[in-house]
């Protein structure tokens, strides 16, 4: 039994015995695991969303008597909206490309001109949220409207922490330049600002499209 | 402006009424905490200690420190969470009659909240995380885990939802709500105190670390097993670990969502768990169901890897249907995603509804069952040596298994509607709990020690405390399913039918005996650390070990492995051995780690504050912490330089001694 098991072929030498240690050591220069790492970190705030589109599901249509979608929404200014996310998620790509060539000035105006679509969605989103709550449709309103702000200011605050995130980066760049170290960052805000266009369908499409059906 | 008003807006909620002068029970555990704290603080200060601890421990990346942390951590909580037990246990005993017992249902209800929240967060996830910490990288050949900084941080982060908790007992209150604070019980209405507040923080802080362990973990195992190691040629312990660690990724975000909306009805009157305005409490029941079921099985899966371990070292046997033992646990990881509503079948769902999930509930029997019978098989004409670890293992297959039959029970909804929140249901999820979780890790402790800390546990000590708690279980909680039976609900502080007390105080008997038996475990590291000299094992394998962990010094060098092993067999040590496989003794290279830092105390400290501001409405406190929190985890990423080489000499001067070591052990014989 105790010799029941094979050897692994890629491991054995000329005269067929096992090789237990590889002549080079396996290299894992630091970062090797980051971009797996933060996939999954992605998935896990993907979960999140995930929870509050299923409470916006639930409780989305809960009244109590006050504003519904109808009475609130303005479509073409959450379109305005949207299209400067989207924008914002091409500069972003356009940035990656740049990077990719080593266009380090190139990049960093990609970056701006990023960020600063991702303040104007913000500026548009406070300004809408705003003018809700001087409607007097506040997230203490009713099960729809606690389920709504907290739905698209989660999505906001994720904004606004890219934001940050990319002035840091910025910063760090202009600092240091295009290492490796920070080029992995670069690609990690790049899977994070994506992913926040792609919640953002969702919010747009579930939201706001359906919420006018209603 | 009057003198109160500045007051509050300093000091929030907080006045000299929060600390409990009117609970003698409170003011003296309070004396003894403050005494016993002062104590070890001056002990260490009067030793020159603290530079030590903070350079080799409080800073360090090495996930081996890192897991040892995790697990004092989780058996000082462990005493706490006991404390409160047997508080329980006394009272129920005692309040028969018209007597009140000696608990008044302001502290009584806090009790069986902290009781529960302490022993699942802070007990039984710090020691599986521990566990997982400290036996992943070892049993994968690796030299550290992917994100070792952050390992460090999660372990802070864990930490700090402890010491919230702990706060709670003298500052203020904690929550009366039962473990999971059901709203609209513990909506602000219904309960305007910090009790919630304390419990929202605890678990949000500590709930960071977890997630980010978990991704951490996940990533480790991905990333960096050693050459030849293909998934199917992974320890079972590590397998297990890997399902464990996917579901706290995909299970804890689920916590943090319902924990944050329940903060937002709390803290500015949002309408998702109310009664009115379209709320609607029992989706809260739901969404937090659906972490924490997950969560049993986060708790239980890494222990069943341990049980596997344990079983196939001490039966001197490959384990029999390794590979139907991994199918096992990805069929329970996917299947415990699709049993949470049998935590409520009473809500109303309707027959169709209930009976999905009684049917899923029922079906995980499947694959535990097929676990239990590779491990019968195992030991089946295997070679069975009965020490401690072996003897808890087999404690838990006789026990789980009454466990698992009374959870089936209580799967059949028309048996739950009568069983659903008795004390049928408490002593069903405690025999698996503790036989499945605790026995799996006092099996781990007395296995693993070795490894940690190069010498072995007295048996003597460990004979006494195994039997103290095997027999204490069930003098303890056979009589809550009796008590169940007849009717008796969960969380009640006193009772009027007298027929009761009998069946109370048998159980609050079995309690005094695991007390003993905890007393024990405490005298067995006590004497064995004492004894060190005597118990100590030079080779680093002390038990005949099959998988990798084994093939290091004991404690092993923290670079782990000199040079990496390459993998040909699931019990890769063991293969390794019967092989004649000989250590190299020379020709090492310079070996690459990350560096110590003490960003995670700092941040770790940061939330702490903000939490604490946060419970108290400090507000001026949470915004200036939340803004230090960002910009120091700002400034940290400015620091590039987070790794450093072992020089080839260190490496090469620690391996001769262990070479000399083993030497001298096979001398001795």
């Amino acid at each position: 039994m105790s010799h029941a098991a094979s050897l692994n072929p890629d491991y054995v030498d000329e005269a067929g015995r096992p090789i237990y240690h590889p002549v080079e050591e396996p290299h894992h220069p630091e970062g090797h695991s980051t971009m797996l790492g933060f996939w999954i970190y992605l998935m896990s705030d993907c979960l999140i969303f995930a929870m509050l589109f299923a409470v916006y599901a639930v409780i989305g249509a809960n009244y109590a008597a006050g504003p519904a979608p109808k009475d609130l929404f303005d479509l073409p200014l959450v379109a305005l909206n949207t299209s400067m996310l989207l924008l914002s998620s091409i500069t972003y790509g356009f940035a990656m490309l740049a990077m990719v060539k080593n266009r380090t000035a190139q990049m960093q105006i990609w970056l701006a001109i990023t960020g600063v679509f991702g303040l104007c969605f913000l500026g548009i989103e406070l300004y809408e949220f705003a003018h809700l709550i001087h409607l007097g449709a506040t997230p203490q309103r009713s099960g729809f409207l606690s389920a709504f702000f907290v739905l698209v200011g989660t999505h906001g605050l994720h904004v606004t922490f890219g934001c940050i995130w990319l002035v840091t980066l910025m910063i760090q760049v202009w600092r240091k330049g295009l290492i490796p170290a920070n080029k992995r960052r670069l690609m990690c805000l790049s899977l994070f600002w994506h992913f926040l266009d792609v919640i953002w369908i969702g919010v747009f499409t579930f939201v706001y499209l359906f919420g006018m059906l209603r | 402006m009057s003198i109160d008003h500045i007051a509050s807006l300093i000091f929030g909620r907080l006045d000299w009424n929060a600390l409990p002068f009117h609970e003698p029970i409170l003011v003296a555990t309070f004396a003894v905490v403050v005494l016993g704290g002062l104590t070890t603080l001056a002990l260490i200060t009067r030793y020159k200690l603290w530079g030590y601890l903070w350079t080799e421990w409080f800073t360090t990346v090495d996930h081996k420190k890192i897991g040892i942390m995790y697990m004092i951590l989780g058996l000082v909580m462990f005493l706490r969470g006991f404390a409160d037990a047997i508080m329980m246990r006394l009272q129920q005993a005692m309040a028969f009659g018209g007597a009140e017992g000696y608990l008044n249902a302001h502290h009584y209800d806090q009790i069986f909240t902290a009781h529960g929240v302490i022993m699942i967060f802070f007990v039984a996830m710090p020691l599986i995380t521990g566990l997982m910490n400290y036996l992943v990288p070892l049993q994968i050949g690796a030299r550290d885990v992917s994100f070792p900084f952050l390992n460090n941080f999660s372990f802070w982060m864990t930490t700090a939802g402890a010491v919230l908790v702990m706060a709670s007992l003298f500052i203020g209150e904690f929550a009366r709500t039962g473990w999971l604070a059901y709203p609209p019980l513990s909506g602000i209405g219904y309960s305007p105190g910090v009790g919630v507040d304390y419990y929202i923080w605890a678990l949000q802080i500590a709930g960071v670390g977890t997630t980010l362990s978990g991704i951490n973990l996940i990533a480790t195992i991905v990333k960096m097993r050693a050459p030849g190691m293909g998934l199917m040629k992974m320890p079972v312990f590590t397998w297990t670990s890997l399902c464990a660690n996917v579901l706290i990724v995909a299970s804890f975000p689920v916590l943090t969502a319902v924990l944050a909306l329940l903060t937002a009805d709390r803290y500015i009157g949002t309408n998702f768990f109310t009664n009115d305005f379209g709320g609607n409490p029992m989706m809260y029941v739901n969404l937090i169901w659906i972490w924490g079921h997950p969560e049993v099985y986060i708790l239980i899966l890494p222990l069943f890897g341990v049980f596997s371990e344990v079983t196939s070292t001490f039966s001197g046997k490959k384990l029999f249907g390794y590979t139907s033992m991994v199918y096992a646990t990805v069929v329970i990881t996917i299947l415990s995603y699709l049993v949470w509503l049998h935590h409520f079948f009473t809500m109303g769902s309707g027959a169709s509804v209930n009976s999905f999930f009684g049917i899923t509930t029922m079906i995980i029997s499947i694959p535990t069952g097929a676990k239990l019978f590779n491990w019968l098989f195992t030991m089946y004409r295997g070679r069975i040596r009965f020490e401690l670890p072996m003897m808890w293992t087999v404690a838990f297959m006789l026990t789980f298994v009454i466990g698992g039959m009374t959870g089936v029970m209580l799967a059949v909804p028309p048996a739950d509607f009568v069983l659903h929140n008795s004390l049928f249901l408490i002593a069903h999820f405690h025999n698996v709990i503790i036989a499945g979780v605790l026995f799996g890790l006092f099996a781990a402790i007395n296995f693993w020690w070795p490894k940690a800390f190069g010498f072995k546990l007295d048996k003597t000590w460990g004979l006494v405390s195994f039997w103290c708690w095997v027999v204490g279980f069930w003098v303890a909680f056979a009589p809550l399913y009796v008590l169940g039976f007849m009717g008796v609900t969960r969380r009640m502080r006193v009772f009027d039918d007298p027929s009761y007390q009998i069946w109370f105080i048998i159980a609050a008997f079995g309690a005094a005996i695991i007390a003993v038996g905890i007393l024990a475990m405490l005298i067995q590291f006590a004497v064995s650390i004492i004894n060190r000299d005597k118990l100590r094992d030079e080779t680093g394998d002390p038990w005949h070990g099959r998988t990798l962990e084994w093939s290091t010094s004991s404690p092993p060098p923290n670079y782990n492995f000199a040079k990496t092993p390459i993998i040909h067999d699931s019990d890769a040590w063991w293969d390794m051995k019967t092989r004649g496989y000989e250590r190299p003794v020379d020709g090492y290279k310079p070996i690459h780690m990350p560096a110590n830092t003490g960003a995670g105390v700092i941040l770790a400290g940061l939330s702490t504050v903000m939490g604490f501001a946060l419970i108290w409405y400090m507000w001026w406190l949470a915004a200036l912490s939340f803004f230090a929190l960002i910009a120091y985890a700002i400034f940290h990423t400015f620091n590039y330089k987070r790794d450093y080489y072992i020089p080839a000499e260190t490496v090469q001067a620690t391996e001769d001694a262990h070479t000399k070591a083993l030497a001298a052990a096979a001398a001795k014989g």
